[in-house]
């Protein structure tokens, strides 16, 4: 890379870089998913084994993590479309963005109880 | 930069830096049709890709977050996932359905972007081709694997 050209964005760079990234893992996610829904076709027993790790606090964790890629990348994605197809869209981005990160703040805070209630009754007591 | 030696300072002055014996060079058109053009590039594919991405981002939101609202969130988050809560859930050709467009989509959407990952990263031509095809052929082995397990799943496989 030639010295001196190093593009430095600003809000627009970074929600690209998130948008990117988000979508790469969901993909890796989505592949193994599959891969382990597979084993209905195995047995009861082999898919309730492979089940039980989603069940687990590290990985329960990790599902939370999956939920906030998710939701970035879709509220992010109609961010995206609505740029590309409203013709108020692309001035009003940096603005859309605000309004991404304060949904997926408040959605993150809902889900946080709902989808960590199996780690946190098992952690805390019943 | 002192002003005086600025080509934007000879406009400036109405000289201009450009004559007969030293003409302006010229600058192409970008994407430019040569002869050199090779006829695979002119189809709309890149079009129909972008176009793609965005209906079915619109159809994935409400397939993967109702999923994932369903999976993590209603009636005790993932405690309750297990072989009897799936064949309750694909008794229903309802959710056999969702389960199947949302695969499918999710599939091409995610291919198709990594595709374009790929394109952007992998600078040597033969590593594009070599993880291009690798991307091809896992999305149509999930892809193939995943709508089979929908249409052959049996709540009685034992
Ligand atoms: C939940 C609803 C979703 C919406 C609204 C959505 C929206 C979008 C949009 C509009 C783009 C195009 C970005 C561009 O052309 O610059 C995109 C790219 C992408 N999406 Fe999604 N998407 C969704 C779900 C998914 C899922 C489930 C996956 C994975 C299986 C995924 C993986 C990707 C990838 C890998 C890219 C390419 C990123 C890039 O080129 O930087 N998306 N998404
Ligand atoms: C950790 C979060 C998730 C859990 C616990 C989960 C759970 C499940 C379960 C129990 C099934 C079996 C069928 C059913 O009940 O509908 C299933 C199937 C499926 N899920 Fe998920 N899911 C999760 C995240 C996702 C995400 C993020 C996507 C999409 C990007 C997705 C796509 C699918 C697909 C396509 C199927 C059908 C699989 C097949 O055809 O064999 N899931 N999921």
């Amino acid at each position: 890379m030639p010295a001196g050209t190093l593009y430095r964005g600003r809000e627009g760079m970074w929600s690209w870089v998130a948008h990117r990234v988000t979508g790469v893992l969901i993909f890796f996610f989505l592949f193994v998913h599959v891969l382990d829904t597979a084993l209905v076709r195995v047995s009861p027993e082999a898919y309730d084994d492979v089940v039980a790790t989603y069940k687990t606090p590290v990985v329960n964790v990790m599902e939370y993590g999956l939920v906030a890629a998710i939701l970035f990348h879709a509220l992010n994605g109609l961010r995206i479309i609505a740029v590309d197809f409203w013709s108020k869209g692309p001035r009003r981005q940096k603005q859309m963005l605000w309004w991404v990160v304060a949904i997926w703040v408040v959605l993150m805070g809902g889900a946080f109880y709902p989808v960590l209630q199996h780690t946190l009754r098992t952690l805390f007591g019943s | 930069m002192s002003a005086e030696t600025t080509p934007a300072t000879a406009a400036a002055h109405d000289v201009s830096l450009y004559d007969v014996d030293n003409p302006a060079p010229v600058i192409e058109a970008p994407r430019k049709r040569t002869k050199k053009t090779p006829k695979t590039t002119r189809t709309n594919f890149e079009l129909y890709g972008w176009l793609f991405m965005r209906l079915s981002g619109i159809v994935l939101v409400v397939l993967v977050l109702g999923h994932l609202l369903i999976q993590l969130v209603l009636d005790g988050g993932v405690s309750k996932i297990g072989f009897a809560f799936v064949a309750g859930r694909w008794a229903s050709p309802f959710w056999q359905a969702w389960d199947l467009v949302m695969l499918w989509l999710a599939m091409l959407h995610g291919a198709n972007g990594l595709r374009t990952v790929i394109n952007d990263y992998a600078e040597r031509a033969t590593t594009r081709f070599w993880l291009k095809n690798l991307l091809y052929a896992a999305t149509v082995f999930t892809v193939l694997l995943g709508t089979l397990v929908i249409f052959t799943f049996d709540p009685n496989i034992r």
